[in-house]
């Protein structure tokens, strides 16, 4: 069984349909890209799988259990589901090290001293062990994002959504975010990415999901998908980035 | 009739600037308190909740305080309940500062982004956890400079508590009045004092104002 199962999912932000009956299941393990042009629903698509957006029709199912509207439902989600955000969204007033201790204390209950081990243990796997102390303006775009990383692993996801998270990077410090996501992937953490970062896709995901006006349109190897696009869609998409 | 020296006057007025003192922190504790919890219950969301909070502080923004101050004091006796002048300023000024503290303070919460919200949720964080540890933290010092500005507002209210027979500073500026016939000299003794208490309040509220700019954290 998948890990997470998404079945005919359908939102409408007033009078606009984004999501146009999506089918998708996600394997333990897997590192899927959602691409497309922008408006095509792939961020809105992410940000249902763990309940910042509420979906109109469908059924969401994480780990076998399917997730309705409750909040008590929503809250045990994001405990299953991590997600980092394109403008890393850390909280200004904690430093690094508070910013990765606090769910973990206030949400998961665990004592300072293991929130602290937690912490410092993911502060280092995104390499930042020596700016622990440093408040997030204190950092650069690519290691506030590496913070965010950190702050979502420290609550032990099974799932971790990635929303465009080099777009707000200046080009200098894409790579050093990539890298961590590259490792992430390699550690065979579950990875779903909202991504511009079409190299990248191509050599780190294992299925490539291409979104359409609402739907998707075209779904596969990515190297496949890359090489012999079925779709004219997709085909101008890929041929657009060249 | 005794002669009154500018000392009996500046001495009587300050015993009775002691009230005044006592009705502002009353008044503003006790509507920081009232403030604070409809801040929490709108900004939690039930569409009902937002506009009975929002008619509240429309209904208290768009009246006089004066007049709020006659419905509380000339009111409560229609229900049965008799309050003295110093019940009635009381309860009125805490829901006048009440209405325009949360006011405030929305603003501030607004002023907290969007992605903290959604980035302390998909933290797996519940409401209270979300605006203890998240929001409130940051809209404080967002808060501080404009709550304390206020404050000044406050202090300047309750001199309309003298109406009703409360005696404070601008009541018994009126009594040492009638009995002096110097309105000129107490009157600007009253002013003086008014000031004495606010423009420290003000400088305060600058000094801050300047210490929280553009500091995040």
């Amino acid at each position: 069984m998948s890990l997470v199962e998404l079945h005919a999912i359908h939102k409408s932000f007033g009078a606009l349909e984004v999501l146009k009956g999506i089918d998708l299941s996600i394997d333990e393990g897997q590192v899927i890209a959602l691409i497309g042009k922008s408006g095509s629903g792939k961020s809105t698509l992410l940000r249902t799988i763990n309940g910042l957006e509420a979906i109109d029709d469908g059924v969401i199912m994480v780990d076998g259990k399917k997730i309705s509207e409750r909040d008590t439902d929503l809250l045990a989600l994001r405990l299953q589901v991590g997600m980092v955000f394109q403008q890393f969204n850390l909280f200004p007033h904690y430093t690094a090290l508070e910013n990765v201790m606090l769910s973990p204390q206030v949400v998961k209950k665990q004592s300072k001293a293991e929130a602290r081990e937690i912490a410092e243990e993911m502060l280092a796997k995104v390499g930042l062990a020596d700016k622990m102390m440093h408040y997030p303006d204190q950092l650069s775009g690519g290691q506030q994002q590496r913070v965010a990383i950190a702050r979502a692993l420290a609550m032990k996801p099974k799932v971790l959504l990635c929303d465009e998270v080099t777009s707000a990077l200046d080009p200098e410090l894409v790579n050093e975010v990539l890298a961590v996501v590259r490792q992430l992937a390699e550690e065979g953490m579950t990875l779903v990415m909202v991504t511009h970062e079409m190299r990248f896709a191509r050599e780190v995901c294992d299925k490539l999901v291409f979104m359409h006006q609402g739907r998707i349109h075209e779904t596969g190897d990515p190297e496949e998908v890359f090489s012999n696009p079925k779709t004219p869609e997709l085909s101008s998409f890929v041929g657009g980035l060249a | 009739m005794s002669e009154f020296s500018l000392w009996d006057i500046v001495y009587n007025l300050l015993l009775a600037g002691r009230w005044t003192v006592l009705l502002s922190l009353t008044a503003f504790v006790l509507g920081g308190i009232v403030g604070l919890l409809l801040l929490m219950v709108r900004t939690a969301g039930n569409p009902w909740v937002v506009r009975f909070v929002r008619g509240y502080v429309e209904l208290f923004q768009g009246t006089p305080l004066l007049m709020q101050l006659f419905i509380v004091f000339f009111g409560l006796p229609l229900i049965g309940l008799d309050v003295s002048p110093w019940v009635a300023a009381t309860f009125g000024l805490t829901l006048f500062t009440s209405a325009f503290l949360t006011e405030i303070w929305r603003g501030c919460v607004e002023s907290v982004g969007k992605g903290q919200w959604e980035a302390s949720a998909s933290l797996g964080m519940n409401f209270t956890q979300q605006m203890r540890y998240i929001v409130l933290p940051q809209a404080l010092r967002i808060a501080i400079p404009p709550t304390v500005g206020f404050s000044v507002q406050v202090v300047k209210g309750t001199a309309v508590a003298s109406i009703i027979g409360f005696v404070e500073l601008t009541k018994a500026g009126t009594m040492i009045t009638n009995a002096t016939y110097a309105p000129f000299t107490v009157y600007g003794c009253v002013a003086v004092m008014y000031f004495l208490i606010c423009y420290p309040l003000s400088l305060f509220a600058r000094h801050l104002e300047g210490k929280f700019r553009n500091v995040a954290r």
